[in-house]
């Protein structure tokens, strides 16, 4: 395997600027193996929901190349479409769209972009909520839901596409404590089967368990990357000291 | 290892199947189609123009309009020009629009605060004005008006006396004072109440900021105002003639007058959009959270105070956009005014575009007489809510 | 070694008090304290001066015999009779006397409709199609010329079913013009961007008179020589064009008010600009708008009595095209008017109550 085809996401030099004075992403280079599990961390406001974001495109990099799956993310209107379909993404606030049932959250998408037939979308989506165990609320409304369930159906409904990349910004953060782990038992679980995976969060069991690779971002830079081994133990440099020293005080 | 800040550089990518490509493209078949329309439809109208010998141009502006005018601020006789004519209806549009706003808010708010009254009988009929009067078009309302003052009312020969006001068929007459140079000095002390006040009230901020006295903002400047400008007219030589009006063979003669068109169209305005005025008062205070009445008092603000400095200020944020919309709709609805013969700025447009033809002028006319008003006053009310609204993150 | 000491609860005993019932309402609300009491005495007094005289005059000495002179006669109140004499002319207008079943029945299939439509059992995709039988059998029978039925031009259309007529065809032509307009004014294409803005400012500029004074004398002109087109179809597009804009900003604040992760999760799933504003923002946006939508349609209704300015004899015209040349009938046009003032204030009034009952389901869903 050549280098090229095992990076699924390459970020060459990427920057990226709220208006004309917040440089929010700057020189990103960072290349993410196929069927790697990355956990991004950093303080609010260092940049790793707007480096998440630009992989799906939700924003856009102003400079430098992005390159997800073989395709470079320009603006190029095909280019959007089709990685948008190979990359799942599950939101903090869940989104779920309130107006449509579970099932119906999860078939819109292989029906209206997938072209599948009814009947197949909803046995796919069947399939993917038993696997994020709440199968038995498919009629019901998201806002009937739990937090926890409601996350859960939106990870089933990312999944819904068979993507290629799962991306999760922040996950488990409008979760009251006690849904947090059915949460992550589901996420887990899904890192277990080999999908690649981007997930921003500060929950640091989740990131010893499961990650390959974590990433410290401050500033809009990534100021380290490491096995979580080495970066909880043996942090490098006095940022990612502080940084550790304030979420692991306690 | 930080890396500098810098500012975004400004390439776009231009294939055609770049979102800014695409972007670009509907604009421009969306300006292609708008283009289009607007050009048959202009070439069609020149056409018809042509064919039926309509002439245009604004020219017709200048000619002797021809008709008189029932009320003007100004003399108007029928060999005046039209634009004069026009000028006359913009004026009595805003006479009307005007006078409306302040006599609708000021009911508008007594009823919309009428409908927290601790008395529940106030309660009922405050909501009970509300309900009738916005439950009934206002054109129906402007029609009852008149209709009661012009068939109601005595003839003009028989005109109701009360004290020295007359009101038949032909308005209400009522006692004009008569303008004298005298009456300048009144209004010079008036205007010099204004800048002492103003100064007072500095005066007062910045001794209550330093030593913690309050003095009266509000009764005190009102005071000052009042007191030189009763100054003002005792030493232009304290002016008091009256024109008081009597009633004539055919006619109540002199005095100030309002005719029966104006006080319809007047009442009809001012009563439907208090009703309207009165909800949003009602929604207004409503709005503001009972913790923010419930934190100003365990801070230990008098019932003044609480209201003055916590609970109006967040009331008015909220009161004030949609009052504005009650106002244009106010002066929007003065359009009806053709329906009952005021001659408001619609009405004389209507009168011009029967005599020449020039519809297209004339309706533009109206529709820019009411659009600048519209406009003026969105703009101050952007520059208002920007100033205005609260910083939140 | 301390006792462990019981907990034991005082029994619960009623407000020494009574604070419910009629008595201690009537003492909080007319009478808490001298203020009060001075305000009920005086409103009190001028509402049981004033309100028996209005009954005695619409009541006790009024007459409904449709004849004038018993108006006439001394010590008679309000004269309804001009209503048993001439309803059937306010009502329906102009329209071909024989054949007013026509607009009765018209009227009422509207009507069900509409009550219908704000029924949330009822909507479900069908009832378009019943929108669409209704309308189609609202004009086969007031226009006629089919099944047996005779023509009816539409200069001779007038009265009540004109104005429901006017207000439920332009507020539902309006929607589609609306949606587009406000999705354009949030769209980030200037040039459109631009058009949207400059079209609603401009037709919220303007009274709707002008709008009106638009369709009856330029109208024809902008048409290519050869063409022309009905006053009521002209009017219908003016007071279209003049309800989509504000129906427009109605709309636009249901998007606004839209939390942005729900466009955001659309585009991540992958679906397309136009799949994610028909399948995600705009069911939930327009849900939220219901009120709004309902107090336009209200505004609209009464607004409809202003093409009476340009000689369409809906309700307001009807009155009076019925009383304005009867020199017998002509001195109760008053009664006339409360008449028509009933009609109005009974369906603004039935709507606005909807519009509350409405707001009232919105809210509860956003708090569920």
């Amino acid at each position: 395997m050549n280098e090229a085809t095992d990076n699924i996401i390459v970020f060459d030099k990427v920057n990226k600027w709220y208006g004309n004075n917040f440089h929010v992403l700057r020189d990103i280079n960072l290349n993410v193996r196929r069927g790697e599990r990355i956990v991004v961390c950093g303080p609010s406001g260092s940049g790793k929901s707007t480096l998440i974001r630009c992989i799906n495109r939700l924003e856009e990099h102003q400079e430098g190349h992005l390159i997800v799956d073989g395709t470079e993310l320009t603006d190029d209107v095909k280019a959007i479409d089709k990685i948008r379909k190979e990359v799942g993404m599950v939101f903090q606030q869940f989104n779920l769209f309130p107006h449509l049932t579970v099932l119906e959250n999860l078939t819109l998408s292989p029906m209206y972009v997938g072209k599948m037939p009814k009947k197949e979308a909803e046995e796919k989506a069947m399939t993917q909520l038993k696997r994020v165990r709440i199968a038995e609320q498919a009629g019901k409304y998201p806002l009937q839901l739990s937090g926890g369930q409601q996350q859960r159906v939106a990870i089933a409904r990312a999944l819904c596409l068979t993507p290629k990349i799962m991306l999760f910004d922040e996950p488990t953060s409008a979760l009251d404590p006690e849904m947090i782990k059915e949460v992550l038992d589901v996420m887990v679980e899904m890192a277990n089967q080999g999908i690649t995976m981007i997930c921003v969060t500060h929950e640091m069991g989740f990131a010893k368990a499961v990650a390959d690779r974590v990433i410290f971002m401050d500033q809009g830079q990534i100021v380290e990357q490491n096995t979580p081994h080495e970066f909880f133990n043996n942090p490098q440099t006095d940022r990612s000291k502080d940084f550790l020293s304030k979420i692991l005080g306690h | 290892m930080s890396v500098a800040p810098r500012t975004p550089p400004a390439k776009r990518d231009w294939s055609w199947r770049s979102q800014a490509f695409r972007g670009l493209l509907y604009q421009i078949i969306a300006v292609v189609i708008i283009g289009g329309v607007a050009w048959w439809l202009a070439t069609n109208t020149a056409e018809n123009m042509r064919v039926r010998g309509i002439k245009s141009g604004f020219d017709f502006l200048t000619q002797p309009a021809g008709f008189d005018i029932g009320e003007s601020l100004s003399k108007f006789d029928s060999n005046d020009p039209y634009w004069k004519a026009f000028l006359i209806g913009v004026s009595n549009t805003l006479r009307v629009a005007i006078l409306g706003i302040i006599l609708t808010t000021i009911l508008g708010t007594l009823i919309g605060v009428g409908r927290f009254s601790r008395n529940g009988l106030v309660r009922g009929l405050c909501q009970a004005y509300v309900e009738l009067f916005r439950n009934v078009p206002v054109l129906l309302q402007l029609l009852m008006w008149y209709l009661l003052f012009t068939e109601f009312l005595p003839d003009v020969t028989e005109a109701k006396r009360i004290g020295d006001i007359y009101l038949s068929k032909g308005g209400i007459t009522f006692p004009k004072p008569i303008w004298e140079t005298g009456h300048l000095f009144g209004v010079a002390g008036l205007l010099a109440g204004c800048v002492v006040a103003w100064f007072y009230r500095r005066w007062a901020r910045s001794k209550f900021e330093a030593t913690g006295q309050v003095r009266s903002m509000f009764w005190v400047p009102v005071a000052i105002v009042f007191a030189l400008g009763v100054l003002g007219w005792l030493v232009g030589g304290a002016p008091s003639q009256f024109a008081v009006p009597a009633k004539g063979e055919f006619a109540v003669e002199g005095g100030g007058a309002l005719t029966p068109e104006f006080m319809a169209v007047l009442l009809g305005l001012t009563l439907y959009t208090a009703a309207f005025v009165a909800e949003v008062v009602r929604s207004g205070i409503s709005s503001v959270a009972r913790g923010q009445s419930e934190a100003a008092q365990a801070l230990g603000l008098s019932k003044g105070q609480e209201m003055q400095q916590v609970l109006l200020p967040q009331a008015l944020r909220v009161i004030i956009p949609p009052m504005t919309n009650q106002f244009l709709n106010l002066t929007k609805n003065s359009s009806l005014a053709v329906a009952i013969g005021y001659p408001d700025v619609v009405s004389i447009s209507n009168t011009a575009l029967n005599q020449t033809g020039r519809a297209v002028e004339c309706i533009a006319l109206i529709m820019l007489v009411y659009l600048t008003t519209s406009l003026l006053t969105s703009f101050f009310m952007n520059w208002y809510n920007a100033k205005s609204a609260i910083k939140e993150r | 070694m301390a006792e462990t000491i019981i907990f034991q609860s005082l029994p619960a005993r009623p407000a020494p008090v009574n604070t419910e019932g009629l008595v201690p309402w009537v003492k909080n609300n007319l009478f808490a304290n001298w203020q009060s009491t001075l305000t009920t005495l005086i409103v009190g007094g001028l509402l049981l001066f004033y309100i028996p005289q209005f009954i005695n005059w619409a009541v006790l000495t009024a007459t409904t015999v449709p004849n004038a002179d018993a108006c006439r006669a001394e010590g008679v109140g309000a004269c309804w009779g001009v209503i048993t004499e001439k309803y059937r002319l306010i009502i329906f207008g102009r329209y071909p006397f024989e054949e007013q079943w026509r607009p009765l029945v018209a009227t009422i299939l509207m009507v069900a409709l509409l009550v219908m439509s704000c029924t949330r059992m009822f909507w479900k995709k069908w009832l378009v199609a019943v929108w669409i039988v209704v309308l189609a059998a609202f004009f086969i029978l007031m226009y006629g010329g089919m099944f047996g039925l005779t023509e009816v031009q539409t200069d001779r259309w007038g009265g009540l079913p004109l104005t429901i007529m006017l207000a439920t065809l332009s507020i539902v032509l309006c929607f589609p013009i609306a949606i587009c307009v406000a999705l354009g004014r949030r769209s980030n294409l200037p040039a459109i961007r631009t058009f949207c803005t400059i079209y609603v400012e401009l037709i919220r500029g303007v009274p709707l008179i002008s709008v009106l004074f638009m369709a009856s004398f330029m109208f024809p002109l902008f048409m290519p020589a050869g063409v022309t087109i009905d006053v009521l179809i002209r009017v219908l597009v003016g007071v279209t064009l003049f309800a989509a804009a504000y129906m427009a900003e109605v709309i636009r604040g249901g998007l606004q008010a839209m939390p942005k992760g729900q466009a955001e999760a659309a585009a991540s799933l992958g679906l397309s600009y136009w799949q994610t504003q028909f399948k995600i923002i705009l069911p939930q946006a327009l849900a939220m708008v219901v009120p709004g939508i309902m107090n336009n349609f209200i505004g609209l209704f009464k607004d409809t009595s202003l093409v009476y300015i340009v000689s369409l004899y809906e309700l307001t015209g009807s009155l009076g095209l019925a009383l304005n040349s009867d020199a017998d009938w002509r001195p109760y046009k008053l009664e006339g008017y409360l008449f028509i003032v009933a009609i109005y204030f009974a369906f603004c009034f039935a709507m606005s109550r909807y519009s509350l009952w409405i707001e009232k389901q919105v809210n509860k869903s956003k708090l569920r």
